[in-house]
């Protein structure tokens, strides 16, 4: 186990201010409209845990434009991870999908930062299992490279490069109390 | 969490509670079209039972499916003894297959620890879980039935539960006592004093449960009501003279429904025998009789034991 | 063949040197009675200062009578893979033994003399000790019909000794019968306590507190108590006399003293695991702790000892019930009942009895040869350490500490409950009529 996240977290540097989440944030909001040309069909899935609230942000943005609802839900993909056997058991959180379900929708994923690949690979195979949606995308505050896997984002809020020795945090204040991302040599 | 659920005693209130968080999710995979998740994925899991059951073993079997897990039952009733082969040598044979869990029932109390013991001193250790020994405990039956009274009261803290029935040859009676009380509930059992477990009076004072003969006593003044199945063959045994006399005593008639608290949960860990026990407008009691959301837990409640004990690296425990 | 045992203790009271010919003892002479004043019996072919073939050096040592076991299960005929008469003798004598009696629940029963006398047989031709066989009270076990009694009295086995062991005399017609038939050649019923009536048949332990918990079937103290009750007054009834086998409740021994004092023919034997293990030992469901009687609680073990103490009890009996691994190896409720307890049992009296000052050498002497010899009817076993006597000896080092090991046991069986336990108190040398059958 690492050391306590709050130990930890005021070492490093800060990448992304509150400012900057903002503005990325309603950047991609915005590619969202534009690429599906509207807010129909849409249904935006936050990734345990914190994709959660970020797709809740996004989804209040499109909703101001657009001035519609925007449906919103969260996916836990615990149980579709590839590296279930080299780690002590973890509890999954909640998978909470609008009543609509997901059938024909235009879902789009949401993540807080894209690294291997691999935990949207397992999304992928959860949604799957939860129906059959018409197209499926995927949006990310930070895009940090090292894929493992041929996955990319469609909406990317900033691309940063690092090493792997790196560890990528984000903090937002639903969570934490103050909106960051912050890299620290783990 | 424990490497092995062989009792209630295996699991601490925490781990009842990440427990009942995973079922929560579960639950959800059992309305959903595609009633799967590779959790399990190339894992095996026996369901060894010595003794009959189509529910328990067929909650297990479904449990263990929906994971992708893949499930073989072996029926071994009868099946060491009359050959001559130890229980050891059948368990030791059975897992020499190279599987990665045990689910066993056997109407010996005390089988699933011992078969534990036997195999982690050939160095052959998998989980094993209890489905079931003889009178001993029944741990995924308490668990489902706490997840079952959670689900309707939040937390069972200072709720006041009573269990009635035959205590004596109850496993779910033993599970259950141990597992609310962990979750801060109070608990009452009620029974004829031939159907009180021997020693009763010292090991309920230990263990923090109350006793009474007086089933309509105990009724107004709990939250909700646990009844066990008593066994018609006990009248043999010279438990009670008589099933209506039975009835009359500890039933939970129509009339005693009336004396519940209104909504107030009833649960039956089944087979009922309807009339006997348990009046059928008490089985069927809408919005109160809890019975079949118990079964709908139960495939839940051992879907999340069966991640937890299995899911993980080995060096669980 | 000679032997001379130098500065043993006799019964742990006066030191002396002890010379055996002929498999008699022959003098004993204690350190200030050398020379003329050393007492020598009739017969003895050497006098003081001749060379004895063999010397054994017996300082700090204590010296007793041979034990004599009332109760060993030595499994032959019929399961040859758990015990056999050898086996079973060789444990006998690291034991200390010198005599035991041979409990008739083999297969076939020994409810004749032609069985009496093949177990008997089987006893003499492994030679190392007198294995008196027990005969069955009733055919087969069956608890009907009295077996043939008199004619295995009559045998070369010379039974005196009847008992259903195993299973209990539950018919109250049928045990009078035996105890009036056997006052006709001195014999004495051995009763196994246990209503069958309050004990189910799958009851495996005592039924208390902890059974309640564990889930476990079990049967109380009183269903022991009341075939205690009921057998001492018929005792009393028929003029005949009984001996209770493996008591294990205060109940039962208050019973016991009772009759005593009503001056009825009753004799009682308690083993060592019922003066040591208790009840709680079940927590784990081992099957080595299951036994019948079954251990029971705290209270019961505190009785047994007193009454082994002050007389009530008057003896220790092994119950020594070896099992095949494979009738262990079960769930507990199906596992076989039963403990070895040959080659441990002076050690767990020594450790429970003397150390504790419950008992002196002398009392164990009277409970582990003396009393058992007579209640047995054997003669030349059991007797006074003096000229004349056979030389059934035993010696014991009383400081002697160890760990016992299963492994190290020569019964065939393993189904050992003081297994990595320490006991205080050792068999160091056996000997059955001047000849050596154990030297550790």
């Amino acid at each position: 186990m690492t050391a306590t996240p709050d130990a930890l977290e005021s070492e490093g540097r800060v990448v992304l201010d509150a400012g900057d989440i903002a503005r990325a944030l309603t950047r991609i909001s915005h590619e969202i409209i534009e690429r599906n040309k509207g807010a129909e069909d849409l249904l935006l899935l936050g990734l345990q845990t914190r994709g959660v609230p970020l797709a809740r942000r996004i989804a209040a943005k499109v909703s101001e434009v657009e001035g519609t609802p925007v449906a919103t839900g969260s996916l836990d993909v615990t149980m579709y991870r590839d590296d279930l056997r080299s780690h002590p058991t973890r509890t999954p959180h909640r998978t909470e999908v609008p009543g609509g379900g997901i059938d024909g929708k235009t879902v789009v994923l949401v993540d807080d930062v894209l690294y291997s690949g691999r935990t949207i690979r397992a999304a992928l195979d959860a949604l799957s299992d939860l129906g059959r949606p018409a197209v499926v995308r995927l949006a990310v505050l930070v895009d940090r490279g090292h894929r493992e896997l041929p996955i990319r984002a469609d909406h990317v809020g900033k691309n940063l490069p690092t090493a792997r020795t790196e560890r990528v945090r984000l903090h937002l204040v639903e969570t934490d109390g103050e909106d960051e991302v912050r890299i620290t040599e783990s | 969490m424990t490497r092995h659920l062989l009792s209630i005693d295996d699991v601490t209130a925490e781990d009842i509670g990440r427990l009942f968080e995973t079922a929560a999710e579960m639950h959800d995979v059992q309305r959903r079209e595609v009633k799967k998740l590779p959790a399990l994925r190339g894992r095996t899991v026996i369901n060894l039972f010595f003794e009959d059951s189509t529910r328990t073993r067929s909650s297990f079997e479904i449990a263990g499916k929906w994971l992708s897990a893949d499930v073989i039952n072996l029926s071994a009733k009868g099946s060491s003894t009359s050959k001559g082969e130890s229980l050891r040598d059948t368990v030791l044979t059975v897992t020499a297959m190279g599987i990665d869990g045990l689910v066993i029932r056997h109407s010996a109390s005390g089988a699933p620890g011992q078969v534990a013991g036997w195999l982690s001193q050939e160095d052959r250790s998998i989980p094993v879980i209890n489905a079931g020994d003889g009178m001993h405990e029944h741990p995924t039956q308490a668990l489902l039935d706490a997840y079952t009274l959670t689900r309707r009261f939040g937390s069972l803290e200072g709720r006041h539960i009573a269990i009635v029935g035959d205590l004596t040859h109850s496993r779910v009676f033993r599970s259950n006592v141990k597992s609310l009380t962990k979750l801060g509930a109070s608990v009452t059992v009620v029974a004829p004093p031939t159907l009180m477990p021997s020693g009763v009076g010292d090991w309920s004072k230990e263990a923090g449960f109350a006793t009474s003969y007086d089933l309509d006593a105990v009724l107004p003044e709990a939250d909700a009501v646990m009844m066990l199945r008593v066994q018609r063959e006990r009248m043999s045994g010279g438990y009670f003279p008589s099933a209506r006399e039975y009835t009359v005593g500890y039933g939970l008639t129509r009339s005693r429904l009336a004396l519940l608290r209104p909504g107030s949960p009833i649960l039956h860990p089944g087979p009922m025998n309807r009339g006997l026990e348990i009046s059928p407008e008490a089985a069927d009691a809408v919005d109160q009789s809890l019975i079949l959301d118990q079964v709908s837990a139960g495939v839940a409640v051992r879907m999340a034991v069966l991640y937890h004990l299995l899911a993980g690296e080995e060096a669980g425990a | 063949m000679s032997l001379l045992i130098k500065g043993a203790s006799i019964l742990g009271r006066t030191t002396a040197d002890v010379y055996v010919e002929g498999g008699v003892v022959r003098e004993v002479s204690t350190s200030s009675t050398t020379g003329p004043r050393s007492t020598t019996g009739p017969g003895s072919t050497t006098g003081p200062g001749s060379t004895p073939e063999r010397v054994v050096d017996a300082d700090g040592l204590v010296l007793l009578p041979g034990l004599v076991d009332l109760h060993t299960h030595l499994r032959e005929p019929g399961r040859e893979d758990a015990e056999t008469v050898l086996t079973g003798s060789q444990a006998a004598a690291v034991g200390g033994f010198t005599a035991v009696l041979a409990m008739a629940n083999t297969n076939p029963v020994t409810d004749t003399a032609e069985a009496a006398e093949r177990v008997w047989e089987l006893g003499r031709e492994a030679g190392l000790v007198d294995v008196q066989p027990v005969g069955a009270v009733t055919k087969a076990l069956a608890g009907e019909e009295l077996a043939e009694l008199g004619l295995m009295a009559r045998s070369r086995a010379r039974v005196r000794v009847f008992s259903d062991d195993g299973r209990c005399v539950g018919d109250a017609r049928v045990m009078r019968r035996a105890l009036e038939y056997v006052k006709a050649f001195g014999g004495v019923i051995s009763q196994h306590s246990q209503d069958p009536a309050l004990a189910g048949p799958s009851a495996c332990c005592h039924e208390g507190p902890l059974s309640g918990e564990l889930g476990l079937p079990g049967w109380p103290g009183v269903a022991e108590e009341v075939i205690v009750a009921r057998d001492v007054m018929l005792a009393r009834h028929t003029g005949s006399r009984v001996h209770v086998a493996h008591v294990s409740t205060a109940g039962s021994v208050e019973v016991i003293r009772w009759a005593k004092s009503a001056g009825i023919n009753v004799t009682a034997e308690v083993t060592p695991h019922h003066l040591l293990l208790t009840t709680d030992l079940l927590a784990g469901y081992d099957p080595t702790y299951k036994v019948n009687p079954p251990l029971r609680p705290a209270e019961d073990v505190e009785a047994l000892r007193q009454a082994l103490a002050d007389g009530t009890i008057d003896a220790v009996a092994t119950d020594h019930a070896p099992h095949a691994r494979h009738d262990k190896e079960h769930a507990f409720v199906d596992a076989a009942f039963g403990m070895l307890g040959l080659e441990t049992a002076l050690s767990v009296v020594s450790t429970v009895m003397v150390e504790s000052g419950l008992l002196d050498w002398e009392g164990v002497a009277r409970v582990m040869s003396t009393n058992p010899a007579r209640i047995a009817g054997l003669e030349g076993h059991g007797a006074a350490i003096e000229p004349g006597a056979p030389a059934n000896l035993t010696l014991v080092d009383p400081a002697a500490s160890y760990v016992v090991d299963r492994a190290d046991s020569v019964s065939l069986s393993r189904n050992n409950p003081w297994h990595e336990r320490k006991l205080t108190g050792r068999v160091v040398h056996t000997f059955l009529r001047g000849r050596e059958t154990f030297g550790g």
